[in-house]
């Protein structure tokens, strides 16, 4: 994982140098460490958009960060500061992976699973914004393609085998993401998809199901 | 550039406080059934929002079918066949791209 965090964060390097400049781009990726909220920033910033445009955009994306929270809450111990600590470790690959099923969740997993992305998300910033220009489009590379298609990963082998519940919930989360994708800013539609785990309110469930553990190994 | 610093700034401070939020708020504590069963769902409505909107969504907001769909698609085809993760990485980026410099 932390190689495919290492090549989105020279993509954001090369992305971000020409907008705000080497010092921020490194800055924001060492004290962020928010990919999707830092593209964000740095593409509306870099079509000419204000600071407050910039910082809504992300502050949207980074929204989703509170059902993940809410959903990560009850698996933690320990005073609020050492909870709010936790919080800081949660991005949404080690998030994901992180998950037990049945709603529990396997702190001290996500934060090993951080750990070696920090670093490679800060690195790859560097790396990308001292290669800059010698890169070329990032686009190019297919380097787009590399999260959905993680997030897919942890969809196909871990959530739709955890039971009927879930793949409605999940068809329930695409359907609004689709829905809402033309009509709100981006981040909203991902907030709003989380309504889609309302399902679980509706009698007669298989209760808060074990799902499998996710095979091979999801830290590459 | 100054714009820059103050775009980061707001970033820093943001970003602590939204991934705080929930388990310093929640945390420690069991919740009631129904919560309980409703948070064991987030994670599949999330994950599956997050892979569609990061699919087809489009520089403006619209819905667009690309290279990218093409590459995410092939990736899901491994790993329905069970191919490892890597591998569906690996062949997203390579179809996408490949699709790109085709098409």
């Amino acid at each position: 994982m932390a190689v495919a965090v290492a090549i989105v964060g020279v993509s954001f390097g090369v992305l971000a140098e020409p907008v705000i400049g080497s010092a921020a781009s490194v800055v924001m990726s060492v004290f962020v460490f928010a990919g999707s909220a830092q593209f964000a920033a740095n593409a509306v910033l870099g079509a000419g958009g204000s600071i407050t445009a910039a910082v809504t955009a992300a502050i949207l994306l980074n929204l989703r960060y509170v059902p993940m929270g809410i959903a990560l809450a009850p698996s933690l111990r320990g005073d609020a500061l050492k909870r709010g600590a936790y919080g800081q470790a949660m991005v949404d690959a080690s998030w994901a992976m992180a998950n037990r099923g049945g709603g529990r969740f396997d702190p001290d997993f996500m934060l090993g699973a951080t750990l070696p992305q920090y670093p490679a998300w800060v690195l790859g910033t560097a790396a990308g914004v001292l290669a800059g220009g010698a890169i070329g489009d990032p686009a190019d590379y297919g380097l787009d393609a590399l999260f959905p298609a993680f997030f897919l990963f942890l969809l196909v082998n871990g959530e739709l085998r955890s039971g009927r519940r879930a793949v409605a919930a999940a068809a329930l989360g695409a359907g609004i993401g689709l829905a809402l994708t033309p009509l709100a800013p981006a981040g909203v539609p991902v907030i709003v998809a989380s309504a889609g785990a309302l399902i679980g309110l509706l009698p007669g469930g298989e209760g808060p199901a074990e799902h499998p553990e996710i095979e091979g190994d999801p830290v590459g | 550039m100054a714009d820059a610093w103050v775009v980061v700034i707001a970033l820093v401070v943001t970003t602590l406080v939204i991934r705080a939020s929930g388990p310093v708020l929640l945390g420690g504590r069991e919740l009631p059934a129904a919560a309980s069963s409703v948070i064991a769902l987030l994670a599949a409505a999330l994950l599956s929002a997050l892979v569609v909107t990061e699919t087809f969504r489009g520089e403006g907001s619209e819905l667009i079918v690309d290279e990218r769909a093409l590459g995410v698609g092939a990736a899901g085809l491994v790993l329905v066949l069970r191919g490892p993760l890597l591998v569906a990485m690996g062949v997203a980026m390579a179809v996408t791209a490949g699709a790109r410099a085709l098409l």
